[in-house]
C-alpha cells in the first residue's frame, strides 16, 4: 500500500535478521571478482547491500507516480567487521525526501539510513543511501 | 597481493594503485544473484531502453564494490576500512574497461589511530569520472 510522505519519514523498518553463511560471502566476493583471501573470514566492504530491508525498498519503490528508479549513491561506515558466521540484524528509515528537476525530468531524491548489528548487539556498520525516482 | 603499506609511506597526493575492471553481462547477473538486486535495467536491454537508459548499465553498488576492492587491496591485511562511499553520476556500461583510482587528501592521527582520507573514483574509457567518492582508512605504523 502506498504511503504519504508524512507517514514514511522516520518510520522504522525492520528488523530483518540474516545469517552470514559461508557460501553467500563466497558468491558475493566472486561476483565482484575480488580474490582477496580475507573474504574467507570476513565479508567484502559492500556486503551490507545484500542484507536487504525489503519493506523499506518496497516503500521507496511504491511511493508516488514515478515510473523508474536509480541508485544515486551509497555511503558506508564501518565499526566492526561482518564475519562469516555472524547473525546480522538490519533496521532502517527514510530521513529525507525532496523533489528536484534534473536531466530525467522531475526527480524525487530519497535518503535512507540503515544500521547493521551483530549477534553480540554491536553496531557493525551504517549505510546512507540516495535513491532517485523519475 | 601487494606488500603492506604503512602510514609513514603515504603522503597527501599519494596515488592509490589503479584497479582495472571489465564487467560483463555475466558478472552483472552474478552480482544480481549475490546481492539480491534483480532490477531489470542491469540485464534486460528492452527494459532498460524503456526506462530512458542507453541500454543495460552496471549496478551502482558494483561500482562501489570495485572501489572497495581497490581500497582493501591497497591497505592490506593490517589496514582497516572506516568509510567508503560514492555517488553514481554517470552510467557505466558492461563490456567496457573501468578504472578505479584514488588520491590521498588527508593524513592524521587521532586516539592512537593513523587515519588516511582519500578521494576515490571510477573512470569510464573516455576518462570521465562517473563515480566520485571518498574513503577513510587506518594504516599501521612502522614503529
Amino acid at each position: 500500500m502506498a504511503e504519504s510522505k508524512e507517514t514514511l519519514l522516520n518510520k522504522e523498518f525492520g528488523p530483518v535478521v540474516y545469517d552470514v553463511e559461508k557460501w553467500w560471502a563466497k558468491k558475493f566476493a566472486e561476483a565482484i571478482d575480488d580474490p582477496n583471501p580475507a573474504w574467507q573470514k570476513v565479508t567484502p566492504p559492500t556486503f551490507p547491500t545484500a542484507l536487504i530491508l525489503d519493506d523499506l525498498d518496497k516503500a521507496i519503490h511504491s511511493y508516488g507516480s514515478y515510473t523508474a528508479g536509480l541508485n544515486g549513491g551509497n555511503e558506508l561506515e564501518y565499526f566492526k567487521p561482518i564475519r562469516i558466521g555472524d547473525t546480522i540484524t538490519v533496521t532502517g528509515k527514510i530521513v529525507n525526501m525532496k523533489e528536484r528537476s534534473g536531466k530525467l525530468g522531475t526527480m524525487l531524491i530519497i535518503i535512507s539510513e540503515l544500521s547493521y548489528t551483530n549477534q553480540k548487539g554491536e553496531l557493525v556498520a551504517k549505510c546512507r543511501n540516495t535513491s532517485i525516482k523519475y | 597481493m601487494a606488500k603492506q603499506v604503512y602510514f609513514e609511506d603515504v603522503n597527501i597526493g599519494s596515488e592509490i594503485p589503479t584497479l582495472v575492471k571489465h564487467p560483463t553481462p555475466r558478472q552483472l547477473v552474478k552480482w544480481a544473484g549475490a546481492s539480491g538486486d534483480y532490477y531489470e535495467i542491469h540485464y534486460d536491454k528492452d527494459f532498460a531502453l524503456n526506462n530512458k537508459l542507453p541500454g543495460t548499465i552496471v549496478h551502482g553498488w558494483l561500482h562501489l564494490s570495485f572501489l572497495g576492492q581497490m581500497m582493501t587491496d591497497w591497505i592490506g591485511e593490517k589496514g582497516t576500512l572506516v568509510k567508503l562511499g560514492a555517488s553514481y553520476r554517470g552510467m557505466l556500461r558492461p563490456h567496457e574497461d573501468l578504472f578505479c583510482k584514488g588520491k590521498v587528501t588527508k593524513k592524521y592521527t587521532a586516539a592512537g589511530k593513523n587515519y588516511i582520507e582519500a578521494e576515490i573514483w571510477v573512470e569510464n574509457p573516455s576518462g570521465e569520472k562517473t563515480t566520485p567518492g571518498a574513503a577513510t582508512v587506518t594504516l599501521p605504523a612502522r614503529k
